[in-house]
């Protein structure tokens, strides 16, 4: 007998094609709906079909948002899936299905339970409903609410005809049973408690988060060009975009994509692109102009690893020195890096706010660990949005680049006041024509790289410290890993080991200094360099004392973070 | 000039200081664009405020300073993308994408391609002088076969790029060539532009007085021909005149009226409030965390 209490891990396992995605999708809303808190997250190879893609579904009784390399359950849908995860099996791992898909070398040294999924499915008519027959075996182990896999099967397959719903509904079923039948008989035994609350919050993903935030922050326009994993950003918008009354174009590249949104700033409409760092690096000129010009931008990027084409259907925090440094010429941005799905939600509404207020690039970034994340989550709250909109009316006079205290010009628009609006990426006078003028390049120059920089400093938020001020170590993390970071401390269970999480990573505020006096300093960050580790050295002159790395392609899991937080600290 | 010039012209004419400093040289085809520009605007009988000009980069992307309407001088290349931004979000506003040979056929070609695919309802005047001018007389896209330039000593090989042909060939909504010499008939072809619905692209060819020592006025006066047969709607004979290289023919080339970029987006369909007046939704997004619940 198999036993899991509290919190537990399954992963499924296939080929690119047979539908793991809908696994994922079915067992995350049927569980949530069963009242479970759930988490997932998947790894999938750069491929149509084959290749082996895994995706990991945490339950739980009590909140759960990070990844685990622990795998209590796997179901494998194909040989190879075990050799895949071979260093994420432990003694209790129990292997759900054919003995078929299991490798020979495992055979002896597997809790192999055997489900004839197959068979099952054959009886239903097809192969192809072996994704819901093992999406209703796991939910059955739950004693799940059938009702709730019904229903998404409905919302899923509706559009393919009734027959389609019927035969997944049949073959989800036979799944379910079985999976009632083993936990009665005591081959699996689950306990893990219902809250009651979970009901009636929200399931998101990193890309809705992102998506929704746009529409709150009153995107109107978003140009893009396919890239993963930043597309589903994309997808989102172009799927809403008549509800909503946004323009969404899928263009030739992403210059033209990052051009056109610079144009629907100027303006007045707010613009996004979605991108990864290939397509990023593309848009760098225009990053430049949107300097020159402080012409606003909102860019969201989603990370991949790099260099070149990299992995691209893996993770890393590899672009921090991207953002920070595209473009040529000094000139302000906004570096964002949400660490949750809520500031995922609030951050991306706001990035349309600041890039009004300020007139910089204000660049989002996830990367794909962050995008591809589901967990449920109270509905993030609209009355917390605020929609701040900065354009002046052009009047006689008007003037785009007047010289001002504290660095931003009033920006009015073409076509509001009588007024002209000129604006341009050459140097130029307070009117926008091209000046070579010493003294005035010196002006503008310092209005848009010391002024307006400072006044952006001077309002940024501060990090997010959890944990004792007072701890002698401080782990730095930023972006993505929060959740990670966070639950390995929790693990850790030590009161002098706090976190300090930037999801606003750049340009820092002077008084985030005082956070690590007197520390250890511990840095966690997905990629090989320690790249905000540098720029906090050479922003604020810290030195981090320690540093944990992971850049595989793979996303920290909470065990590694904890090893790695140990090998520190004892 | 002997010609009448329309009243309301001095509406277009900059006041301000940076603008009286300009940079073309004595004798530039482009101040002949400017008054060809500044006249269709005023017969047109449209305010300053209500156009704007977006160009790219290039003696001819100057052209933002030197007249008053709404400006933005962007990037080698980039004014196509950046126009369609601003048409998109704002419909009400007159649109013209500006700017050289180079600009718009090397640097921004891969832009003007699919421009000609989404059909925005801009004007893209193409200042065609078949020579890098700012950059002091590399050959362009157009540049042709056997010029020598300090950087194609040998004389330029390539095949010169042909804007019309490839514009016809891609069934663009409204192509035409013009003379920057022939001022009334530019400002009658650059009206009929900006009037149209749908892109349009002029191109208009004009003298280097600097570095082109081959295309002179008397050249293009000598080598070009006003189509006076042609009808704009028949795809193959536009093909075909786009196809004669001596003498070039002027006039309006093609004309195709199809849906533009704006009228077919969603966004538009049944409300015409131009996006930069909208705000966002928060009861959609409450709906959207509804939905979420399941």
């Amino acid at each position: 007998m198999s036993e899991f209490k509290e919190d537990v891990s399954i992963v499924l396992g296939g080929a690119a094609g047979q539908g793991i995605q809908t696994v994922e999708e079915i067992l995350t809303h049927a569980l949530k709906k069963s009242g479970y808190h759930v988490y997932a997250n998947k790894e999938y190879m750069s491929r149509v079909r084959g290749g082996i893609n895994t995706t990991e579904i945490r339950v739980s009784s009590k909140r759960v948002r990070a990844f685990v390399k622990r795998i209590d359950i796997l179901v494998p849908f194909k040989q190879g899936v075990l050799s895949w995860v071979r260093d994420r099996l432990g003694e209790n791992t129990v292997v759900l299905g054919e003995k078929e898909n299991v490798e020979e070398e495992f055979l002896d040294k597997v809790n192999l339970v055997e489900v004839p999924l197959t068979k099952m499915v054959m009886e239903v008519g097809s192969q192809l409903y072996l994704n819901t027959t093992a999406a209703g075996l796991i939910v059955g182990f739950f004693h799940g609410d059938f009702g709730a896999v019904e229903e998404y099967i409905r919302k899923r397959f509706g559009s393919k005809g009734e027959n389609v719903v019927q035969k997944n509904i049949e073959a989800a079923r036979k799944g379910y049973e079985l999976g009632v039948k083993l936990c009665e008989e005591g081959t699996i035994k689950i306990e893990v408690e219902r809250d009651e609350k979970v009901k009636d919050e929200v399931l998101l993903t990193g890309t809705e988060a992102v998506g929704i935030g746009a529409f709150a922050g009153g995107m109107d326009f978003l140009s893009f060009y396919p890239m993963s994993p930043s597309t589903g950003v994309s997808t989102f918008a172009a799927q809403h975009a008549e509800e909503f009354g946004i323009i969404v174009e899928q263009v030739e590249d992403e210059i033209s994509a990052i051009n056109m949104a610079l144009g629907a700033w100027y303006a007045g409409a707010r613009a996004m692109v979605s991108t990864s760092g290939g397509g990023f690096a593309l848009m760098s000129e225009a990053i430049s102009l949107a300097g020159m010009a402080e012409n606003p931008v909102v860019v969201h990027l989603a990370q991949r690893p790099g260099p070149a084409t990299g992995l691209p259907t893996r993770t890393m925090q590899g672009d921090l020195n991207l953002v920070l440094y595209s473009g040529h010429g000094d000139f302000p941005r906004i570096i964002l890096a949400p660490g949750s799905l809520e500031e995922a939600f609030y951050l991306t509404a706001e990035a349309f706010n600041l890039a009004d207020k300020y007139q910089v690039p204000v660049i989002i970034l996830t990367d794909q660990y962050f995008v591809d994340t589901y967990y449920n989550l109270p509905a993030p709250d609209m009355e917390k949005v605020k929609f701040e909109r900065y354009i002046v009316e052009a009047k006689p006079g008007y003037r785009r680049y007047e010289l001002t205290e504290d660095g931003i010009s009033p920006r009015a628009v073409p076509g509001y006041g009588e007024e002209v609006v000129i604006a341009n990426g050459n140097e130029h006078d307070e009117w926008g024509d091209i000046t070579e003028d010493a003294e005035l390049t010196i002006k503008m120059q310092e209005k848009r790289a010391i002024k307006k920089l400072e006044t952006i400093k001077k309002n940024a938020p501060l990090p997010k410290l959890i944990g004792s001020e007072n701890a002698k170590y401080l782990v730095i993390a930023w972006g993505s890993t929060l959740h990670v970071v966070e639950e390995a401390l929790e693990k850790l269970g030590r009161d002098d080991v706090a976190l300090l999480h930037f999801s606003w990573v750049y340009p820092l505020k002077p008084k985030v200094r005082e956070f690590f006096e007197g520390k250890v300093l511990i840095d966690v960050e997905n990629n090989i360099t320690g790249q905000f580790a540098e720029l906090l050295r050479k922003e604020l002159g810290i030195e981090v004392h320690h540093k944990i790395l992971k850049y595989d392609g793979r996303p920290f899991s909470v065990e590694e973070v904890l090893e790695g937080l140990k090998g520190v600290i004892e | 000039m002997n010609v009448q010039l329309p009243t309301g012209r001095e509406l277009f004419e900059p006041k301000r200081p940076g603008s009286q400093d300009i940079a073309w040289c004595p004798g530039c085809g482009n101040f002949g664009i400017r008054n060809i520009l500044i006249s269709a605007l005023a017969e047109l009988g449209l305010k300053p405020n209500q156009v704007a000009i977006i160009s790219g980069i290039g003696q001819a992307a100057k052209m933002p300073h030197y007249i008053n309407v709404n400006g933005y001088h962007t990037l080698h290349g980039r004014a196509i993308p950046i126009a369609t931004g601003v048409k998109a979000s704002n419909p009400e506003l007159t649109v013209i994408a500006e700017g050289g040979d180079g600009d718009m056929y090397a640097e921004g070609g891969n832009h003007l391609l699919h421009a000609i695919r989404r059909n925005p309802d801009i004007t893209v005047l193409i200042h065609d002088n078949q020579v890098y001018g700012l950059t002091k007389g590399q050959a362009s896209p157009t540049t042709m076969k056997g010029m020598k330039t300090p950087t194609q000593p040998w004389g330029v090989f390539e095949e010169p790029f042909n804007p019309l042909a490839l514009a016809i060939a891609l069934d663009a909504s409204f192509v035409a060539r013009t003379f920057m010499g022939y001022f009334k008939e530019s400002v009658e072809i650059i009206k009929k532009a900006i009037q149209h619905k749908g892109l349009t692209i002029v191109d208009i060819l004009h003298p280097c007085v600097s570095f082109n020592k081959v295309n002179t006025y008397a050249w293009y006066r000598e080598h070009t021909y006003w189509m006076d047969d042609h009808d704009p709607y028949d795809r193959e004979a536009a093909f075909r005149r786009a196809l004669e290289s001596d003498p070039l023919p002027l006039g309006i080339f093609y004309i195709h009226e199809k849906p533009t970029f704006e009228e077919q987006v969603p966004a538009y369909k049944k409300d015409k409030t131009p996006l930069w007046k909208r705000e966002p939704k928060p009861e959609l997004v409450k709906k959207f965390f509804e939905g979420k619940k399941l």
